[in-house]
């Protein structure tokens, strides 16, 4: 080996122009997201009686929860898998993750009539409920993500203990408590891991199953039984890419060499996935015979062959060539299209194909529903930024060899 | 010794019965309930009897303590230039549709249609929805979290949602006077109706009763009962001189909405053998190849 990887905080002042126009769009969302506790849901959403979801369920939660799936795709191809190639990766798509699905969350509550009530699936369980189901996978994953980003707290701060003022006294306390935590952790991390895979796979499948109760009140293109399946299949794609993407602009964005043959390595296997998942929605389409949609043009029909075409089609091709998929631009290309695809495909089944019987016109989000989805998405890229500068998450090549408990604490050895 | 190994033997069997007694308790507890009787009640609608004078509608408002306004405001019968949906301020609306072989409009009285088998109670996350013996889909407000999840599922897209309420917005949805029927009093719109377009009685006996009228009288209704098997029977039946999908009712299976969704759920979740087998396969994977790392690393580490 010529060079070692080890996860380091990043040193890089956090303000740039960039970040500067993400903040003021956080704040422009948080505006809003304020006017929507004030003011009700009407004042700020277009949300009606014939439409009760709109993109804080479609873009917030459905899109979000799939473009989270780095998370439990990287673990599984990390812990379980054990192909050590990839452990540099594991880190940055946990710690998407675990801010995607906080934001997740956080979506659901604001979009929540009464939110003051998030608590009562705990409690209060509708075992047919779909939704229950899916509230309760989702808290549970969100508690193991937590988890597993513990050893990433405590390799941060065991032996640099350092609180402020009188709190000083507690240094020791709290230095003894990470080692325990630590400890503990290293020798139960395989539980939360498969678990986390479990959850994931329940979960995401779940989700797809949502809209089925909708019936004929969703459009034949999408409303399918089979919905489950291509939900979960279109998460394992997606899980990847969005691990590329993220790391070739997080290299840009640090000034680091982005990790080509990592990278290009999990491309590689988003190629014959993409395949599967293609196969699926044709297959689907010609059983139930709904391929005589496409035959019209409207909306949906459009809409459908956007999202298969430069989603699915394109992309796959792309990662089937290995003179596009070993250059980082067509990685980040590539990628970028099944990210698209798979937002798209959420927002599809859950706002284009959704048409209600007695609708006086169709649903386009507010400007305060825009306005806070943006805001989130920006919120979740500067806490992202501030995790990797605080926390060793993003691998940097060392000079000199790390001491190897450090390096992989908190994975099997 | 012995006299305490008895004892011990008693609280653990006492233990025991009562973690066994809880734990089948509580789904039934937790669940909603959503009990098909059959001496369920419901309404059969008549709308070629309707006159339109909206009389039920503020009969409904009266009865659920919502702004009513005064009763003579409801002859203006400019309101029918529109489709008009029940909301969060009236839980019922008539509609007049044109009929073009008659020479009287057609008046539709929309509310919700009470289903037997509801999407809503299959659907609510927290089971705030059920299905009362007596036929009503009631909802607890105590429970609901407001996450609209009814208003997807719901096949009528009858449930409504107080959107301009910042603090506590409620559903809002007819609930067939649960109140009142309890106390033995008569659906509020039902009472008031001048014209007898709303009959209240037991659902076998009104599907018996409209059959009859179809039979009786062929040249002003159409042969079919809507509800009788719509979504796998409502509790509210309607009888026409037109084609329903011309008064605006949804073209709907026999299937009970829920249907598939419920057998996918239980599919995955089949007594949790599927995550559980998933579970221990990933554990086996795993096992497996930190092994096999062990073994080619061995002398590196």
């Amino acid at each position: 080996m010529e060079h070692f990887f080890k996860p380091t905080p990043i040193q890089k002042k956090f303000f740039t122009p960039i970040i500067m126009i993400v903040s003021v769009i956080a704040l422009n969302g948080l505006i809003f997201l304020l006017g929507r506790f004030l003011f009700g849901i009407g004042a700020i959403t277009n949300l009606n009686d014939q439409f009760p979801w709109g993109i804080w369920i479609g873009i917030d939660v459905a899109a979000g929860v799939a473009l989270a799936a780095g998370g439990f795709t990287t673990a599984a191809l990390g812990h379980i898998m054990h192909r050590d190639k990839y452990e540099v990766i594991i880190r940055p798509a946990l710690l998407t993750a675990m801010l995607g699905y906080t934001f997740v969350a956080m979506s659901v509550m604001i979009d929540l009539g009464r939110y003051h009530f998030i608590w009562h699936p705990l409690i209060m369980w509708n075992g047919t409920s779909v939704l229950f189901e899916v509230g309760i996978c989702v808290m549970i994953y969100l508690t193991v993500l937590y988890i597993e980003f513990l050893p990433i707290v405590t390799e941060r701060f065991i032996g640099r203990v350092n609180l402020p003022g009188f709190l000083k006294k507690f240094n020791n306390t709290v230095d003894k408590l990470l080692r325990f935590l630590d400890k503990g952790l290293e020798k139960t991390m395989f539980i939360f891991i498969i678990s986390g895979v479990v959850l994931s796979c329940l979960h995401q499948s779940s989700l797809g199953t949502l809209m089925v109760i909708a019936g004929p009140k969703m459009h034949p293109l999408w409303q399918t039984p089979i919905l489950p399946l291509l939900f979960l299949i279109s998460a394992i794609c997606v899980g990847f890419p969005m691990v590329i993407f993220e790391s070739i602009i997080s290299s840009k964005s640090f000034g680091l060499k982005p990790e080509t043959d990592v990278l290009s390595g999990l491309g590689r296997m988003v190629g014959p996935l993409l395949l599967i998942y293609l196969a699926a929605k044709l297959i689907d389409i010609v059983v139930r015979q709904t391929y005589v949609y496409l035959m019209e043009v409207n909306t949906e029909s459009i809409m459908f062959t956007i999202e298969l075409l430069l989603g699915v089609v394109i992309p796959l091709r792309m990662f089937f060539s290995r003179k596009i998929s070993s250059t980082p631009a067509g990685l980040f290309i590539a990628s970028g299209l099944v990210i698209f695809g798979v937002l798209l495909n959420r927002i599809n089944n859950f706002i284009v194909a959704y048409t209600p019987p007695y609708a006086e016109a169709s649903y386009f989000p507010s400007i305060g529903e825009i306005s806070v989805t943006l805001g989130f998405i920006a919120l979740e890229i500067l806490l992202f930024r501030a995790f990797v500068m605080i926390f060793p998450i993003i691998s940097v090549p060392q000079k000199v060899a790390p001491k190897t408990k450090y390096a992989i604490r908190g994975l099997f050895k | 010794m012995k006299q305490s190994r008895r004892n011990f033997l008693k609280t653990s069997a006492v233990l025991g019965a009562s973690v066994v007694g809880l734990s089948s308790a509580k789904p039934t507890k937790a669940a909603p309930q959503n009990i098909l009787s059959d001496e369920r009640m419901g309404v059969l609608v008549d709308t070629t009897a309707c006159i339109g004078c909206r009389k039920c509608e503020w009969a409904c408002k009266k009865a659920h303590d919502m702004p009513a306004g005064n009763i003579e405001s409801y002859d203006d019968r400019t309101v029918f230039e529109k489709r008009r949906r029940p909301d969060a301020k009236a839980l019922t609306v008539v509609n007049e549709y044109q009929n073009p072989n008659g020479k009287f409009p057609l008046n539709v009285k929309v509310q919700c249609m009470h289903c037997d088998h509801p999407a809503c109670v299959s659907a609510c996350i927290v089971g705030a929805f059920s299905k009362q013996a007596n036929g009503s889909v009631i909802w607890d407000t105590d429970k609901c979290i407001g996450c609209r999840y009814c208003m997807v599922a719901c096949p009528f897209q009858v449930p409504a949602f107080e959107f301009e309420k910042a603090w506590s917005p409620d559903i809002k949805k007819c609930d067939f006077c649960f109140d009142r029927t309890k106390t033995g009093l008569l659906p509020a719109c039902v009472e008031i109706c001048p014209m007898e377009v709303l009959t209240y009685g037991k659902r076998d006996e009104l599907i018996r009763a409209a059959k009859e009228k179809i039979r009786l009288y062929p040249e002003r209704y159409v042969n079919h009962i809507f509800g009788e098997y719509e979504v796998g029977g409502t509790s509210w039946m309607y009888l026409s001189s037109m084609d329903f999908t011309k008064v605006d009712f949804p073209k709907l299976s026999q299937n009970p909405a829920p249907g598939v969704t419920e057998a996918i759920q239980h599919g995955i979740f089949a007594y949790f053998i599927p995550p559980i087998a998933i579970y221990a396969l990933l554990g086996g994977v795993m096992w497996l190849n930190k092994n096999r790392k062990h073994e080619s690393h061995g002398e590196e580490e």
